[in-house]
């Protein structure tokens, strides 16, 4: 194991419009070549009040730029004398990503709600490219998805309809990609504001060939002293 | 006499000893000197009062124990400790360096150092340097906004979590808080979880030994408690002492030599 090995976030992250704002999904395994750095890291950063980012790739370059663009959108905001829109976020992103682009590993989805155009999703991807799409999927697990997202995306969702196919495909992706797992993180950001939630590993369904887990950490740790291991 | 000042004239950098190296090294075979490294293994954990930090007390030369009983718990603040795996001379410099700014930091705002502020000098120097200050730290601390505890990592990626391990013997480290840490633990819990954590590794990890190192940062006051457990006395010290060219030493039977 190469605990000097770069951390990267093996990650399924995902943005999705709906009617009326954006619902962002992501899981929280953050690895260090094989092993798990932090199994419950918060891969969806705030940028403003009203945007939020998905990030995936190396750890630290995503912290960063996200760190920058924090400020920045600060300062933006001031000067306007109104909340920043999607768009500008995204933009900012994308300018530090390509001009650093052969030295930063990132792949982000910048969504948020503001006034102007509603809910919106971008993709700005490894090279710095900006995509404005109903939909985005990125990380490692996102190539599970392409096929779900085909079939299962339609426009004009409900907000529970969009959250619940966010969770669904996040859960689709753990259990096919090594690179990420632990729980599953959403965000809800439309005109009243925004909702975090948060979904636990015992709370999603089970897909092909997965068990009920059993004799897990979460029974004997609550019940107090740990159990004697049954054959 | 001439040719040296035309050397310095030209300004810039002076690669020649790195051809030299080259050559030493494809030629003569000669391998570079191994750094020295910590091995290592530091853990951090929150409980209800504050921060418990540990690290054991090995330096390593390669194979080589170079350090029986050094210092990983590094002084930032009075009230910001941090644990430092990977390079040694890399740990070292940077606490150092970072515990300087925050002092001077401390005279220019008359206020107590935050644990962020240490956080974000520690992340970005070590983000610039992309990896190559080979520094993996736990640091926690206690100040006004409450109780810390971050672990960042060489490339400048940080995490914030209730417990933390890293450095060589973290696996090791980290099975014991997985299964036995919970919220709200007590001083006397989190300091005997945080032995047992620091014992997996020196046990069970090679690059990790010797005795474990605990401090305990609480709000108003940090209690360092140097070689808090010595799990691995000297088997066997001769009774008549050991001379050394006419000097006579006695070793204490419990104490590593320093």
């Amino acid at each position: 194991m190469d605990t000097n090995a770069p951390h990267s976030m093996g990650t399924t992250i995902i943005g999705v419009t709906y009617n009326g704002g954006v619902v962002l999904g992501a899981d929280s395994r953050t690895s260090t070549g094989m092993y798990v750095a932090n199994r419950a890291s918060d891969k969806i950063t705030q940028l403003t009040d009203n945007v939020y980012l998905c990030r995936s790739g190396s750890a630290a370059d995503s912290q960063v730029v996200s760190d920058y663009v924090r400020h920045f959108l600060y300062q933006h905001t001031i000067q306007l004398g109104q909340p920043a829109t999607v768009k500008v976020a995204a933009n900012l992103i994308r300018l530090l990503s390509y001009s650093n682009k052969n030295m930063l590993e990132t792949g982000l989805i910048v969504g948020g709600w503001d006034k102007y155009e509603g809910g919106k999703i971008y993709s700005v991807p490894l090279g710095g490219t900006i995509l404005e799409q109903p939909f985005a999927i990125g990380g490692s697990g996102s190539s599970y998805l392409y096929g779900f997202f085909d079939q299962a995306w339609k426009d004009g969702m409900t907000k529970d309809e969009a959250e619940k196919l966010v969770v669904k495909a996040v859960s689709l992706a753990i259990a096919r990609d090594g690179a990420s797992g632990g729980v599953i993180r959403t965000v809800i950001i439309n005109s009243d504001g925004v909702t975090r939630n948060f979904y636990p590993g015992d709370t999603l369904p089970l897909w092909h060939d997965e068990l009920e887990p059993c004799g897990s950490l979460l029974d004997i740790l609550s019940s107090g002293s740990p159990e004697p291991m049954s054959t | 006499m001439g040719k040296v000042s035309a050397a310095i004239d030209q300004g810039g950098f002076n690669f020649d000893l790195c051809r030299r190296n080259e050559m030493l090294m494809s030629k003569s075979g000669f391998k570079p000197p191994t750094y020295r490294k910590t091995g290592t293994t530091i853990v951090g954990l929150v409980f209800q009062d504050g921060i418990i930090l540990g690290a054991d007390t090995r330096a390593t030369e390669g194979p080589i124990v170079a350090d029986k009983n050094c210092e990983k718990i590094h002084y930032m603040a009075p009230n910001i400790y941090c644990c430092g795996a990977g390079t040694a001379a890399d740990t070292e410099a940077v606490t150092y360096m970072v515990s300087s700014q925050l002092q001077l930091h401390r005279h220019a705002t008359g206020r107590e150092s935050r644990v962020v502020t240490a956080f974000t000098l520690l992340k970005t120097h070590l983000f610039g340097y992309q990896g190559h200050v080979s520094a993996a730290l736990v640091l926690g601390g206690v100040d006004i906004t409450g109780p810390h505890l971050h672990t960042i990592y060489p490339h400048g990626s940080t995490d914030t979590l209730p417990y933390v391990t890293m450095g060589s013997g973290s696996l090791a480290a980290m099975a014991m808080f997985e299964s036995n840490y919970k919220k709200g633990l007590s001083r006397d819990e989190g300091i005997k979880l945080v032995c047992k954590a620091i014992c997996a590794g020196i046990f069970n990890d090679l690059g990790s030994g010797s005795n474990v190192d605990v401090c305990v940062i609480t709000k108003g006051k940090t209690d360092y408690l140097r070689n808090y457990q010595l799990p691995n006395p000297r088997t066997y010290v001769s009774s008549k002492g050991y001379s050394l060219q006419g000097v006579k030493l006695r070793f204490c039977q419990l104490g590593l030599s320093r």
